[in-house]
């Protein structure tokens, strides 16, 4: 039990230390101008553009099932206008950025992770430094920017769809017109509501991009590592977004 | 020149480079033999900075490489060219791209890159496959792929891990031609790690023999070919009594 605790305190020491490590080299990294610009574009459509069907899927049916939940919920109880209200606080505060997030976690993450571990075990992480570029800014810095950037941008998109869904339910199928319930959606309305999805789901990119370069790149042998990688890569970036998104909430709210 | 001094590795509790110790005269194919997972490899990596000592050091151009800071270090790794045991091609690249990749990284004219990699890829006999991805070539088409990446930067030392491992004998016969086609025409330093006598024989101007992380027996082609040493004359006639040696270089050895 003692050397269990042991192994896994040196085990989060080591993280610690790697992750302290790779935040300098990507600070170093800033400078190679030459290398990071054009490929984080790419990146940009991979982890961004390419994550746009699957974020939109979820806040479609997100909208839909709060609709229905809120409807439900306020029965005779509060005027059904507060079903505009449930729906955008809701998908703009918590599941746009959060269920978004989850989803990306799995797309994103554990497809980084998947990706630089292969190329480490397959020797094409040394090649690329034998032909005198940096690793941390040929592969990590440009997915981490790009999945910092592209983030916020799916998020938003995503929370416009899920009000816009909802908005779809609410008319069609309860029976609330579009005057109601867009009175319902400026109720209590505040700006911080936009920012502050915004602002979490910057940290969700950053973070889930991160972890996903540290465990593609810790990598050091075989397939099967390769497929272990990619599963801490999901298991740890969810985590991270359940605590981020606390952190945010004592922060900010 | 290459200089290993009293170069000592480990990995966890296995070391496997003990006081290892060897020049690579300039202008020369310097062979290093040895069983499998004996360290040759290992060894090869320090030039490049892939690996650091955990004592000793090696030195090329009188640079200590693991004291290079990053900006020294990427400029020592342009001059040098490292031909990988499986090629290490970018399989997301065109054949091109991946030989391309290294001459963006040295800014030179887009019209000289194009000339570079057609150039390179003529002495491969590869002109053909340019537009092709690693995916689509064989194993013997990769590592000269491979090798046709490390000439076209122009360097001043090429170090080939491993070139015949896993290939057939014509294509193995193919790849010698390469290697030693390559030093006639840039007049480059080598260092070849292999286990295939064969080569070894073919592309080499000195053979060395790393056993049990130290250097056993260095000297020309006919030195090692008239050798009395016991351990060198087992592992180059391929003796089967030296099954235990084998077994033993993949455990490392006592520090």
């Amino acid at each position: 039990m003692q050397s269990f605790l042991s192994a896994r305190v040196t085990g989060w020491y080591a993280g610690f230390g790697r992750l302290g490590q790779l935040l300098a080299d990507m600070g170093r990294a800033l400078r190679d101008v030459r290398v990071w610009p054009g490929l984080t574009a790419t990146q940009m459509r991979r982890i961004g553009v390419d994550s746009v069907p699957i974020a939109l899927f979820i806040a479609v049916f997100t909208g839909i099932v709060l609709a229905l939940q809120a409807s439900y919920t306020f029965t005779g109880a509060v005027p059904l206008y507060f079903v505009g209200t449930l729906v955008g606080k809701t998908v703009m505060l918590e599941l746009g950025p959060v269920l978004t997030g989850l989803a990306l976690a799995g797309r994103v993450g554990a497809n980084i992770a998947a990706e630089l571990g292969t190329m480490r075990v397959t020797e094409q992480v040394d090649a690329l430094e034998t032909l005198a570029y940096d690793p941390v800014s040929y592969l990590v810095l440009p997915r981490v920017l790009a999945a910092t950037i592209m983030f916020p941008m799916i998020v938003a998109l995503a929370v416009a769809v899920g009000v816009v869904s909802g908005w779809i339910t609410a008319v069609n199928l309860l029976d609330l017109s579009t005057v109601e319930f867009v009175r319902g959606l400026r109720l209590f309305y505040h700006f911080k509501d936009i920012w502050f999805g915004l602002v979490k789901s910057v940290s969700f990119g950053f973070a889930i991009s991160l972890i996903g370069c540290i465990k593609g790149l810790s990598v050091r042998q075989g397939a099967e590592e390769v497929g272990r990688a990619a599963t801490k890569a999901v298991v740890l970036g969810a985590q991270m977004i359940l605590v981020l998104d606390a952190f945010w909430a004592v922060v900010l709210l | 020149m290459i200089v290993f001094h009293d170069l000592v590795k480990r990995f966890d509790d296995k070391t496997v480079l003990n006081g290892f110790s060897l020049e690579i005269p300039d202008g020369q194919t310097t062979v290093i033999i040895g069983y499998s997972g004996s360290g040759k490899s290992v060894a090869l990596k320090h030039i490049v900075g892939l690996l650091e000592p955990d004592a000793g050091a090696v030195t090329v151009d009188d640079q200590v490489v693991h004291e290079l800071d990053r900006d020294a270090l990427t400029a020592l790794r342009t001059h040098i060219g490292y031909v990988f045991q499986f090629a290490a091609l970018f399989d997301s690249m065109s054949v091109s791209d991946n030989i391309a990749l290294g001459l963006r990284r040295q800014r030179l004219p887009d019209g000289e890159i194009a000339d570079r990699v057609h150039e390179a890829l003529e002495l491969v006999e590869l002109a053909d496959t340019a537009e092709l991805f690693p995916a689509e070539l064989s194993g013997g088409m990769r590592k000269r792929v491979g090798i046709a990446r490390a000439i076209a930067l122009r360097p001043r030392y090429i170090l080939y891990d491993e070139p015949t491992t896993g290939l057939d004998p014509v294509t193995s016969a193919v790849m010698d031609q390469l290697m030693v086609r390559t030093r006639e025409t840039y007049g480059v330093t080598s260092v070849v790690v292999t286990h295939d006598m064969r080569s070894a024989y073919t592309v080499g101007d000195r053979i060395a023999m790393l056993y049990r992380g130290t250097v056993r027996q260095v000297g020309t082609i006919e030195q090692i070919q008239r050798t009395h040493d016991p351990i060198v004359r087992q592992f180059i006639e391929g003796r089967p009594e030296a099954v235990d040696d084998a077994e033993r270089a993949v455990e490392g050895v006592e520090p």
